[in-house]
Parts: C-alpha cells; structure tokens; sequence
C-alpha cells in the first residue's frame, strides 16, 4: 500500500494512498463537522461544511471529497475555516423552525449540535421562512418538510442501499424539497416504509412516528439485538425507556445490515406488547384451541407423528419451513426430518 | 443591373419575430412580378447580428444594409436599389455621430471594427442548405485533418493556437482535449454545450442557426483528434430554429458522407445527436449537463473526477462550448499561427460579444480578444442612447461583474476581466447609463441565481437567498448599517464553499458592486437617497409651490388620494401616504413637480 505523509493543523500524519482529508483527519482524532456523509453511502459533497484549507488550492475544499496528496498542508480549525463553516450554519438554522423543545430529534440532531458548537443562532440572515405542509398521513414516518437541510442522505439511502429511488430533489434554489415524486406523501408513493432514510436524517425532518413523546434521547437506553422476524440476522437497537421498549433505531455498526432494516424489524417491534401476541403453546381441544404446557405439546407432537409414520409411511409426512427461522434452525428441522422421521419431504417458503 | 445580385434577408429568431418570414414571402412576390425572380436570388440566412434593428437585410455584392425594413418597403427596395442601383435613404442606418446615413457594410461602425471568424458565415449563407457552407471552404478543415495529419498533430495545433474554451472559464481547449484523449476506454464521448442560459446572451443560438456545420465540423475534428465515435449536442429547448437547423445540418452531412461511418473513406467513424435541454440554468454546468443526458434531474457533482476521466454514463468525456467547437474548423483550416495572430499573449483569436442595454447599436459583436471596453462600447455601440453618460457595463451576466468608467480601456481578455472581479463569461455585456442604479442591478442578477440554484449545495441554496433579501431591503430604504459586512462577508464565504461555478460566481455583482459603487449603496442606506433615481421606494415627490398653479390634476389622478389642496392654490402631497407612483408627475402640465 502507498502512504502518503501530510500536514494536518500542525501535525504530521501518514496516511494510505486514496483516503480523504475527512478520513484522515478521524483516523487521527481530528473532529470535523459534516451533515451529509455518511460511510455508508457515496459522498455528495453537498453540506459544505466540512470545508478546510488546504494549501495551494483555491477557495475551501470539503474535507469529504477531497484525496489526500503527498505533502498537502490542511488546517481544519483556522478562522477562516471556522468561520465559513458558521456562515454555513446560520444560513441553516435561519431557514429552520427552531422549535427544539418539541422536536423529538432533540438531544440527538447534528445541526443542534454543530450550532451549539459555533454558537450559529439563525438572527443574522433573518429572512422568508418555509412554512410547508407537514406529511403525516401513515403510521411510521413523520416528515416535515420545513426541518430538511437538503443534505440529500434520505435519496441516497433509498436509491444505494434500498435500491428503491423513492426520494429526489424537487423545485430550485430556496424552494428545493425533498421527498417522493410530485411531492406525493409518502404513503401515496412506491414507498416501502423501511425507513432507511429515517436512519440517515440528521435533523428532525424524518423521525419515528411511533416515538414521538415517548422519551427524550437521553432518557433511552440502547440495546442491540438481533431481529426475531426472520433470518437474515439483521442487528438494531431496542430503544429502552423505563423497561419498555419504544421503538427501534438503526445501529450503525451492525455487522450484517449496517443501518437497513426493513419495515418489520424497524416499525415492528410493538408486536412485543400485542395482546393477541402467542405466548404459549395451543393444542385444539374438543374444536377450540386451549393454553397448553411445552412439554404436553411436544409430547402430542411426537405421538402423532409416530403413529402417521407407523400408519402410511414416513412419506406420509413433510415439513415446511419458515423464513422467521435462522439458518441453524432450518438446518436442524431438515436433519430432524431424514434422520428421525425418514422422509426427504423437506420444503422451505423461501425456496422459490 | 439587378444581375447576381443577392438580398440577404436574416431571418435568425430576433429578425424572425420581427417579421422576417413576411419579408422574405413580400420580397420573392416583388421580384417575380418585375420577373426578376431568375436573376436576383433570395436568401435567408442566420442571424446578421444586428438585430435591435431588425428585420435586417443585406444586398449583395455590394454589402449595403437595409434596416427595419417591413414588406411596405419591399417594392421601393426593389425598384430603386435592385433596379436602379441607388439607395433607398429612409431604410438606411444613421451614423450617431455625424449624423449622416451610411449604406455599406465596411462604413457602418458596427461592422467596421468587428473581426468575424466564427461569425463569417453567419448572416452571409443560407444554413439550411450544406452547399452553401462548403463553397465558403466548410469542411475544408476536415478533409485537411482525415487526409493529412494524425490525431496527435491535429492536438498539437489546437494546442498551439491558444484557443480556450468559450464556454465561460476560458479553460485551454487543447489541454483540455488531451486529457480525454489520454484516458484509456472502449467508449468515450464528446458533448458540445448549447445551454446558453446567461440572461442576454445569444452567440451560440446564432452559431447553430446561422452557421451549424461549423459546429458540426469542429466537432469531428475533435473527435479524430480525441479518438471519440459519439458525440451530443446539448442545446437548451427554447432554441426551436437551433435545433431545427441543426438536425437538417446533421441530415445532410451524413448524406455527403461527414458523418457517420467510413467518413470520406478514412475508416474514421462518429454519430451525432441532438439533445433537447431540460430548461435549467444549471444545466449548463458540464456534471449536470451529463447528468441531465443520463435522464437524471440536472444537478452538478463534485469534480474530479472530471469528464475526461468519467464523464456521460462513466465514460471519458469531452465537452466544450459552442463557439469553441465552432473555432476549431478555422484554426485546422488555416494554421494555429494564423490563429493565434489574433488576440492577447493569453488570449487568443476572437471573441463575440452580445452587447445590449443602453446603447446605440444592440447585437452580436465579434472582436478580437484584447480590444478595448471603449472600443466595442463607443464604436460599435455607437456610444450611449439619448446621449446620455456611461455609468457601467456588466460583463458576463450573472457570474460577472459592473466595472465602471475608470475601466473603459481595460483591453478584454479573460485574464484582465477576472483580475478586475468581472468575468469573461458567455459575453454578455450589457450596457447602463447614469439612470440605473447599481444596488437595482445586483438585486436583478442575485434574482437569477437565487432562482436557479440547484439546492444541492448549502451556501447558494440559502445564502443567494439572504443576499437578495439584503439587496432588495437595501433598494427598498430599509437597509442597515451592518448591512454591507453581512453582505461582503455573505457573499465572500459562498464564493468560497460553493460546489459549482454557479454558487462560486454568484456573489461577484455583488463584490464588484461593492468595490466599484459602495457609495451608491451607502447613498440608500445612510442617506435613503437612489443616486441614480431609479428605486421608486426611495423617491420623494414634492409640488413646487411657485410653478403650481393649483389645477388639482394631480390631486384627481393621485391612486392614493394624498394630494391635497384648494383651487388656484399651491397643492401638497402628504408624504406619508405617497405609493411613488409617478401619476402626479406624468399629469402635470406645469412641470412643478420634482421627484428626486
Ligand atoms: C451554472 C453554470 C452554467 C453554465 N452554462 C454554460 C452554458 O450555457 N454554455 C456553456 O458552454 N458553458 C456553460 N458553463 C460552463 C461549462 O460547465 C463548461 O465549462 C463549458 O461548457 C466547457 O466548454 P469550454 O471549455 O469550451 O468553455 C456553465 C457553467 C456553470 C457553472
Ligand atoms: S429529510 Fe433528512 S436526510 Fe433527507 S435531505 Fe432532508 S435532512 Fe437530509
Ligand atoms: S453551487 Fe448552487 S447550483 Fe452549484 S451545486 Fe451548489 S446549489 Fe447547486
């Protein structure tokens, strides 16, 4: 591998062949703000303010996008940097509804944070506001249109990971939006409410509907797990607020999905407090079905199959598995089927 | 008499929406009922470039010009200049400055001092017909490059010549084709960039309508020296005759064997086609551009990689503008020492201008780089109108700059022009005269980019939009102190951050505003006085009690009944209530009302 040596704020770094400044600069500790990247999707260079300076280079260059180079000199916290960042932020939050106190984004929204950072309070560029209907016509995704920076991670979330292209620009200039085609609501779109783009927002323009008023960030305990409804493995977080599950988040770190999910796991989980939710087994009794032990079910289980295989042959029985059940399980069920009941009638509902 | 004569009537979109295709059917009526129509031909060619006086026509051979001529004039033009030789006066162009009505072309001023390459054509052929184009050496170049030089001597020439592109960042042509040239690929395309969405320009509409072969020519001497076998023209939908001409053009150079396979059995291939904008400045912009061809929305994309490297659907690429495309069968044709002859150290060969505001002579000018602001203004332009002062000329619309008198002799090239905070642009160059006020004229640019920002990029999304509001407040009396920093260090920052040249360019009427006319805006904001009159919200209408002669037509003409007063005596207008209309003023027969 090539590396390169360069010079950031001061300091002499090596880094491989191919990285960005932004990489770079995390790779050593070095904290740069950024709204619209996200490793998970292709940079867009689009928020801007992540910009540095670089030597020899005309105007700011976004740390995102730019390569390192053999001898480049970066300073990422000079004035001039800094201050172009917060002419950035407050042009931001002076096009946002600031109103914080009911946002359920609070606690956990990085133009809260970057602002609070550079102290960027939106009263200097003063001007129109947008005042756009809030979309809020389906049951999991709560969009409103006038917190949307237009960092364009939602489109890009749906179109590379989901592949499904709901989302786009729409309008120019001040007027730009994002959101489905014709600025339908995303119930009347092809939208398949995996809420990818939920995941990626990083401001209270897209949120879970479900958790709204239902605890602050801080007062949520995270806790990742692996989702029960089927078997592809897929890791999130439960969100915990007082031993009560309140919705699930998208855990960036989770080895097989990363921050996808699909519309089950991620707007599921208040199956879990279901009062027709199946708790134990049932066994039909006399036609109704009747609350039943695991070992008395088991015990039926078996008995039956016993008999039908003494009766008409093992082949007289096959077994259909699920796609609820991991790998391991539909291995097991496959193995139980030849080498204890004798039969190869083995099926699967995600054969086909 | 009237033998081999020829009436060059333009029928390019200006003329053409003046009524040049009633002309032409009036002309061919006039002619054959004198039975002339064998003898004197008719011809309607592209733009003539002088079309503030339009209808224009040109009687060949000796070049005289006739000026807003209507179908009324058709039988006195016949009759007295076809067939008896002498001028009909009336239709013929007055001189500003002597006065005098002149008749040929090589006298009038606006021809005189212009160099025509790209435009040699233009106004002078009929572009319909590819014939006529090839009789005046069209294709030449071509035959010269597929029979006599290879891929690399034909760079090595674009090279040499100077040329750089037209298209607005005046990036070297030749360089720029190397790069493409260089990119190992199985595909790779060029693009000829007809978005033209600068507000006043026009001189890539007038190539392609007037002269399209040229375009087509370059092109494929581009696309031999690149290695390239597919190439787009992207021309912006509102140019209807462009496109039409250009598909005829195509139509018949694949017929005479330019384009398509084997040309002129060389065993060199390329296909062109002709692609209809999506309507967005922003298009113009090369990323969106392409993406825009891909059937994408037409927003731009960080560069690099640049399309010499991945351009239209991944694929090495190269694009250029128009009048760049449409230079290169001239520099083939007669040498890149030829060429470069033209010109500055920096800046070579020629350049049009669209030149238009307030002064005399309006329309397409081409003249070699390094000439003067004074020059193209004053000799071209046949000075000011009314003879009114010179207050400022904006060069290169939305992304340029007002440079002010002091800059008239600023020799224009693309070096010159940034250096002064302007910019050479598409070559808008638009004239104003002391009654415009300049806070006015960056509010109307800010107006454009803020419209046509993609919103992409968070500097020109929001800030274009803070700027107007600053500029439009300033215009309205209500600006603040603060106002200009917060302005300055605003327009400062986007130029820096932008993604694309759009929100890089934005600010510079602003700047050079600033750096130019800082005290017109302190005028509105400390003094709440428009220096030049022009913000109505910052006029105040008084009656001059010793010339009012108390009639009371203001008073009843007033929309906001604020004029008061009794008969016979002096009338007032109550300050407050004023709307600034400027009735009163109009009505008043005794001129006692100032506005200033
Ligand atoms: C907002 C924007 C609009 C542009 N519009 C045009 C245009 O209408 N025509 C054009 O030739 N170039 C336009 N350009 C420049 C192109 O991106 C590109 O640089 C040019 O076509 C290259 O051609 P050249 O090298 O021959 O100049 C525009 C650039 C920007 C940033
Ligand atoms: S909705 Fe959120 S993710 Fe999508 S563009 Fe707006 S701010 Fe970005
Ligand atoms: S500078 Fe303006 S036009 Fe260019 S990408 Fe940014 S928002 Fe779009």
């Amino acid at each position: 591998m090539e590396w390169y040596n360069l010079t950031i704020d001061g300091c002499e770094v090596r880094v491989p062949k191919g990285t960005t400044v932004l990489e770079a600069c995390r790779m050593n500790d070095i904290q740069i703000p950024t709204l619209c990247q996200d490793k998970e999707l292709t940079p867009s260079g689009a928020c801007r303010l992540c910009v540095v300076e670089i030597e020899g280079m005309r105007n700011l260059p976004p740390s995102c996008v730019t390569q390192v180079a053999q001898g480049m000199v970066v300073q990422t916290q000079n004035t001039k940097v800094r201050a172009a960042r917060k002419v950035i932020l407050e042009l931001l939050v002076a096009n946002h509804p600031l109103d914080c106190m009911t946002c359920q984004k609070m606690g956990n929204c990085s133009l809260a944070e970057y602002a609070y950072e550079y102290g960027a309070t939106g009263e200097i560029y003063k001007g129109e506001k947008r005042d756009l209907p809030i979309d809020s016509g389906n049951p999991f995704i709560l969009r409103d249109p006038n917190k949307c920076i237009s960092c364009g991670k939602c489109i890009k979330a749906c179109t590379e990971i989901q592949g499904r292209s709901i989302l786009d620009f729409s309008f120019r200039g001040f007027d730009t939006q994002v959101g489905p085609a014709f600025n339908l609501p995303y119930n009347e779109s092809d939208c398949v409410f995996c809420g990818s783009c939920v995941s990626v927002c990083p401001v209270g323009a897209l949120t879970e509907k479900k958790m709204v008023g239902m605890g602050r960030s801080w007062e949520v305990s995270k806790v990742q797990t692996t989702c029960p409804f089927c078997g592809t493995g897929c890791n999130f977080d439960l969100n915990v607020k007082d031993g009560k599950v309140i919705g699930v988040t998208s855990n960036p770190d989770s080895p097989v999905n990363g921050k996808a999910l699909c519309v089950k796991g991620r707007f599921g989980m208040d199956m879990i407090y279901s009062p027709t939710r199946l708790t134990t087994p049932l066994i039909r009794k006399d036609g109704v079905l009747v609350p039943a032990e695991w070992d008395e079910a088991i015990a039926l289980v078996a008995a039956k199959f016993g008999q039908i295989k003494k009766e008409s042959g093992p082949n007289a029985i096959a077994a259909l598995s699920s796609a609820h059940c991991t790998n391991e399980e539909n291995y097991l069920m496959q193995k139980f089927m030849r080498a204890v009941i004798g039969t190869n009638n083995v099926d699967h509902c995600a054969r086909t | 008499m009237a033998e081999n004569k020829r009436i060059l009537v333009c029928a390019g979109t200006g003329c053409a929406s003046s009524g040049a295709h009633k002309l032409i059917d009036a002309l061919k009526v006039e002619l054959k009922k004198q039975g002339l129509e064998e003898t004197v031909s008719i011809v309607g060619t592209g733009c003539q470039g002088f079309c503030e006086k339009g209808p224009t026509l040109v009687i060949e051979p000796e070049d005289i010009l006739y000026t807003s001529v209507t179908p009324e004039d058709v039988a006195e033009i016949v009759a007295t200049d076809i067939m008896k030789g002498e001028r009909v006066e009336r239709l013929l162009l007055v001189d500003q400055v002597t006065q005098k009505p002149v008749s040929t072309l090589s006298e009038i001023r606006f021809f005189a001092k212009q160099h025509r390459i790209v435009l040699k054509n233009c106004g002078v052929i009929d572009p319909q017909k590819i014939e006529e184009y090839t009789a005046r050496d069209g294709y030449a170049g071509l035959q010269k490059v597929l029979k006599e030089m290879s891929p690399e001597e034909v760079l090595e020439e674009v090279k040499k010549s100077g040329l750089r592109g037209r298209g607005g960042a005046g990036f070297p042509t030749g360089l720029k084709w190397g790069f493409c040239r260089q990119t190992p690929s199985d595909k790779k395309y060029i693009i000829c960039n007809a978005d033209e969405g600068d507000p006043g320009a026009f001189m890539d509409r007038s190539v392609l309508e007037g002269d399209p072969h040229s375009v087509i020519e370059g092109m494929l001497i581009g696309a031999y020296a690149m290695g390239v076998d597919e190439g787009y023209v992207y021309c912006r939908a509102e140019y209807p005759l462009a496109i039409k001409h250009l598909e005829i053009a195509i139509r018949q150079a694949e017929e005479a064997g330019y384009l398509g396979n084997n040309i002129l059995n060389s065993g060199f291939n390329f296909k062109l086609r002709v692609f209809a904008g999506a309507g967005a400045f922003v298009c113009g912009e090369e990323t969106a551009l392409m993406a825009s061809i891909e059937g994408k929305r037409g927003m731009p994309r960080v560069r690099p990689p640049f399309p010499a490297v991945s351009g239209l659907w991944g694929k090495p690429t190269n694009i250029n503008n128009v009048e760049t495309w449409s230079n290169i069968p001239h520099i083939l044709r007669n040498g890149a020492e030829w060429y470069a002859q033209f010109g500055t150290e920096k800046s070579k060969g020629t350049k049009i201008f669209a030149l238009t505001g307030k002064v005399n002579n309006t329309g397409l000018v081409e003249v070699p780089m390094g000439t003067t602001l004074r020059e193209i203004i004053f000799d071209i332009g046949d000075g000011i109108q009314n003879g009114k002062a010179f207050k400022a000329v904006q060069i290169g619309g939305p992304s340029g700059g007002c440079l002010p008198e002091s800059m008239l002799d600023l020799e224009v090239d693309y070096d010159t022009l940034t250096k002064a905070g302007a910019m050479v642009g598409s070559g808008g160059l638009v004239i104003m005269d002391e009654t415009t006020c300049m806070v006015d004229i960056a509010r109307f640019f800010l107006n454009f980019s803020t419209k046509e920002s993609c919103g992409k990029c968070t500097p020109c999304r929001e800030g274009t939009k803070r700027m107007y509001e600053i500029l439009d407040r300033i215009t309205k009396g209500k600006g603040k102190a603060e106002d200009l920093d917060t302005l300055e260090n605003l327009a400062l920052t986007i130029k820096a951050t932008s993604l694309c040249g759009l929100g890089q360019f934005a600010p510079s009427p602003i700047l050079a505003t600033l750096k130019y006319f800082r005290h017109e805006f302190e005028a509105h904001i400390f003094d709440h006085k428009c220096p030049a009159h022009a913000c109505s919200a910052l006029l105040s209408y008084t009656i001059d009690a010793e010339k009012c002669k108390g009639c009371g037509m203001c008073a009843k003409n007033c929309p906001a009944t604020c004029i008061t007063g009794e008969k016979k005596k002096p009338y007032v207008i109550k300050e407050e209530d004023c709307i600034k209309c400027g009735t009163c003023i109009e009505k008043c027969k005794f001129d006692a009302i100032t506005r200033a």
